[in-house]
This record gives C-alpha cells, sequence and structure tokens, in this order.
C-alpha cells in the first residue's frame, strides 16, 4: 500500500521540538524484573506514532509514565518541553492540560449524559462545580462541547446516558471528550480494542481525520498492524524489555511488524 | 511424557483436604472460644427447659392486643419514623464529604483518610442506644436526641461504605479526567461520585431501614419515639399494649425493609 493512498495522509511534520521526548526509561513494580529499561525515544509535534508490541510488553505503562500517570522507575521524560521529574501538582495539571487520553474501554461516566462526559474534558482548563454537570456548566462550555460532539456525529446523542451507547457511539463520544479542550498531544491506547472491526475502521478514521485536522500529536498502541501502518507516521515496537523498532512507516510493511510479537 | 489417555493412572484427589496441624489447632481453639462464650452468656438448659410455659402464659396475657391507644400509639410510630428519616437525611448528607475524605486515594493524604475512618470506627462501634443517652444528656429528653443519635450512626455507617464504594469505583473515568489536568476535586466530583451513586443509593437505603429499628428503642432511654411506650407497658405489666407496639414495630419494619427492597430494585436495577 503506498503512502500517499492512504485515507487522510499528510504530508512529513516538520521537526521542531519534541513533544515528548523519553531517555532511558525503566519501569518496574515492586521487585519484580522491569517490564521495560532503557526505552528512549522522541514524538515531534504533529507526528502520530503508533506503539507496538505484544500483550504484557509494557505499552500502557509507556504512555501512562509518558503522561506522568505512573513514575517511572528510572529515566527521564520531557513532555512538552517540561522535563516531568519533580514537577509539583499545579504544574502537572496545567501540562496535562494540553494533553488527553482515548483508552480502550472508553472510560466515560456511565450514569451521565453525553454532553456532561465532553464537559468534563474541560475541567483541566475550567475548575469547578460548574464543570461537573451540564445542568451546571456555562453556555460556552455546553456550546464547545456540542461542537465536539458535532464533529464525530454524536451531538443528537448529547443527552442519552453513556452507558446507553454502542461500543463505537461510546468511543466517539470519548474522542469528543479527548479533543474538547483542544489539546496538543493525545495517547489513544487500543483505542479500537474493544469494537468489532467495522466500528474500530470507522473511528480510526474519524480519530485521524480529526487529530489531523487540528495538528494534534498522537500516540497510539494497537494490535492492528494495518492500523499501526496507515495511520502512522511513525512505529516503535516495544519487545522484550527493550525498544525493537523505532522506524518511518514508509520503511516498514506489516510482516517486519510482526516480527515485534516473535 | 504423560500419557493423556492414561487417566486410571492418576490418583483422585481426595473429596475433603486434610487440614494442617496449624489449621487443626485454630478451629480447636475456636471451638473452645464459642463453648468459653457460651458459659459467660449464662447458658443454663434448665431455664431453658422452663421459658415456654411463662412465654406461654406472657402471650395469654397479651392477647388480644390492646386497640383502646391506637391512636396515641399511632402518633408515637409517626414520631418515630420521623425520628429515622431526619436522622437518616441528615446523617447521608454529612457521611459524602466524610467520606471523600476517608476514601483512600481520592483528595485527601494517607493521614487523613485514616484519622478520619478511625473517627468512623469510632461512631460504628458505640451503639446507637449509647449515643442516644449522651445525647439526652447534651440536649435534653426528647425527639431531638433520638434523631441526633441516629444521625451519628448514620454517618458512621454511611461514610465508611461510601468511602469503600468510592475506592471500588471504576478507575478509568478518573484517569481520563486526570490526563486532561483535572484537579483531584473536579475528578471526586464528575467521574468517582457519579459512577458510585448506585452503591450510595443501597447504602442509603439500607441506613434508612437501620434507622427505623434503632428509632424504635431509642425511646427506652428517653430519646423520643414508640420506645417508651413499650417500657411503660412492661413496668405497668400492661402486656396487651406491649403486644401492640411490638406489632406496630414489626408490621413498620417490616414495610421499611420491603420499601427499601423496591426501591434498589426500581432506582438501580438491583435486588439485594
Amino acid at each position: 500500500m503506498a503512502l500517499d493512498s492512504k485515507a487522510g495522509a499528510r504530508a512529513a511534520p516538520v521537526i521542531t521540538m519534541p513533544d515528548l521526548k523519553v531517555e532511558g526509561l525503566a519501569k518496574a513494580f515492586g521487585a519484580a524484573p522491569a517490564i521495560f529499561s532503557d526505552v528512549s525515544f522522541t514524538v515531534s509535534r504533529g507526528e502520530a506514532v503508533a506503539l507496538v508490541g505484544s500483550n504484557g510488553a509494557g505499552k500502557s505503562t509507556l504512555l501512562r509514565c509518558a503522561l506522568g500517570l505512573i513514575a517511572p522507575s528510572a529515566g527521564r521524560i520531557e513532555l512538552l518541553g517540561a522535563e516531568l521529574t519533580g514537577l509539583g501538582g499545579r504544574d502537572m495539571r496545567a501540562l496535562r492540560a494540553q494533553t488527553g487520553l482515548v483508552a480502550q474501554k472508553h472510560n466515560l461516566v456511565p450514569r451521565l449524559s453525553v454532553l456532561s462526559n465532553v464537559i468534563h474534558g474541560l475541567l483541566g482548563q475550567q475548575s469547578g462545580p460548574r464543570y461537573w454537570h451540564q445542568a451546571l456548566a456555562p453556555r460556552a462550555a455546553r456550546e464547545k462541547a456540542m461542537a465536539a460532539l458535532e464533529k464525530v456525529s454524536m451531538a443528537d446523542f448529547a443527552q442519552r446516558r453513556a452507558d446507553r451507547l454502542s461500543g463505537g457511539q461510546s468511543q466517539r463520544v470519548a474522542i469528543a471528550r479527548a479533543l474538547v479542550a483542544s489539546p496538543r498531544l493525545l495517547i489513544a491506547d487500543e483505542p479500537t480494542a474493544s469494537l468489532d472491526p467495522a466500528a474500530g475502521e470507522e473511528v480510526m478514521a474519524l480519530f485521524f481525520s480529526l487529530v489531523r485536522r487540528e495538528n494534534v500529536t498522537v500516540i497510539f498502541t494497537s494490535h492492528n498492524m494495518t492500523h499501526a501502518l496507515e495511520y502512522g507516521d511513525r512505529i516503535l515496537g516495544l519487545g522484550r524489555g527493550r525498544l525493537q523498532l523505532d522506524a518511518p512507516v514508509a520503511d516498514l510493511c506489516a510482516a517486519e511488524l510482526r516480527k515485534i510479537y516473535d | 511424557m504423560t500419557d493423556p489417555g492414561n487417566t486410571a493412572a492418576r490418583a483422585t484427589p481426595a473429596r475433603i483436604e486434610r487440614p494442617s496441624a496449624l489449621a487443626f489447632l485454630g478451629y480447636g481453639a475456636a471451638l473452645l472460644v464459642i463453648l468459653w462464650s457460651f458459659r459467660g452468656a449464662g447458658w443454663s438448659g434448665e431455664r431453658l427447659m422452663h421459658a415456654p410455659p411463662a412465654l406461654a402464659d406472657f402471650m395469654t396475657r397479651s392477647w388480644p392486643p390492646a386497640t383502646d391507644a391506637l391512636g396515641r400509639l399511632g402518633l408515637k410510630m409517626i414520631e418515630t419514623l420521623q425520628i429515622a428519616v431526619a436522622g437518616a437525611a441528615l446523617g447521608v448528607v454529612l457521611s459524602l464529604p466524610i467520606a471523600l475524605l476517608a476514601a483512600r486515594g481520592l483528595i485527601a493524604g494517607r493521614a487523613v483518610n485514616t484519622a478520619v475512618r478511625v473517627m468512623l470506627g469510632v461512631m460504628r462501634a458505640v451503639p446507637d442506644i449509647a449515643w442516644a443517652l449522651v445525647f439526652v444528656v447534651a440536649v435534653g429528653l426528647g425527639p431531638f436526641a433520638g434523631m441526633l443519635a441516629i444521625v451519628v450512626d448514620t454517618i458512621g455507617f454511611c461514610g465508611r461504605f461510601f468511602a469503600d464504594d468510592m475506592e471500588a469505583a471504576d478507575k478509568g473515568p478518573a484517569e481520563a479526567l486526570t490526563a486532561t489536568g483535572a484537579r483531584r476535586l473536579d475528578i471526586a466530583a464528575s467521574a468517582t461520585i457519579p459512577a458510585s451513586i448506585p452503591a450510595f443509593i443501597s447504602t442509603s437505603l439500607y441506613a434508612l431501614e437501620k434507622a427505623v429499628r434503632s428509632s424504635t428503642i431509642l425511646g427506652l432511654v428517653g430519646a423520643g419515639g414508640i420506645g417508651i411506650e413499650l417500657k411503660v407497658a412492661f413496668d405497668l405489666f400492661d402486656y396487651p399494649t406491649a403486644m401492640t407496639v411490638i406489632g406496630m414495630i414489626a408490621v413498620v419494619v417490616i414495610v421499611v425493609e420491603q420499601l427499601g427492597i423496591y426501591a434498589r430494585k426500581k432506582i438501580i436495577g438491583v435486588e439485594r
């Protein structure tokens, strides 16, 4: 498959200061051996990077370390130009206000409406009770959330409870929540793993058309080699506790990627 | 290599596993403690043999239940329910912020969590009748003391279980909001509390049932409600009235329990 024929393909990003720089990263839980160690890579502004690897390779842990959600055992992380080690709570929150997370399980609040869930995406920028529920939210926040829902074609479902959506609809809402605050960097951890193939394709196409339009840096994990090759600009392969691969998609094919799983 | 077809060669596991020497000692010790407790509780087979005739005598003297005081007893029962409803409602409302402080990993640090949990433990450890005695001293005789006792008892119960419910809530939505830079209080209010609401409703309904049961006996120590009528009836050997009070308490408690089961099923779709 030629790169220029990809759905939503974009021009190679201009390399500036990296949005994420990871150096010598290692993570071990308790006395257990490290899940991974000596992991180093950078992700440039506007780049879409696929992180692949077998189950238990530490992909999700690595991404959570990158957002400062989990502390690494060793190494350093520079997120959006700021060193995470020793960053205070307020500075960390300010940094995270420019990031977002789309997870495999969608992670919406089940009993709340779709609109409330999307308004929650603004909490990093606007704190307080008015952003806890759509009924209390200021007009601007409601309009912003509705615009985000329009982008994922879910505006008609704004009042529906999140636990009454299909898997694909639910993930669309999670994408709207992640994008409503116009983040600079998004982490998508196996965003289609809980969806059937058709819904997965639809969600991936939608997600990448939006992030490319808004020039958001994306790091995503996937077991789907086609997705990694189709939507990534670059692929990182994690295996046997090390970063085994870091290459542009143009240099790779699915067979080479499968070696990561051996 | 084991022949997969040769299953007859394998020993069949014992139906009951033989306990270890330590486990055997543990079972023996537990049995001794139970027997020792029966002795301490004044177990007497002889007195038990004499109980049925005495009970039959009480039933004979209390039957038929008195109906002449139904109006007065009905008003006292309403007061009992008012004590229970007001106490449980205030207790549930106050439990929420306390539970937020008690829940680990939510808005407060470990030291605050521990201090609040110890306080909740004390509230639960002291029986509601003892709290009623304390509040009778503090605010005087009457239903207000009973209501305050129910409030404290409800906070001890709901505060702990609300905190446990929030700790057990799905961490996914909270993580998604953390990744956007939301504050801890915003995350708790937007993700953790809404996700815990079914458990909160269930716990609150149990608290109301518990409050109704408690409020029926608080009158024994002058803290309002129908309990005082029961005490007076027994003191005056007015067993028909005592039987009426016992019957009313049983009916009200059973009705409230059934309403609780219905409400749980209706509101959160859980029957337990």
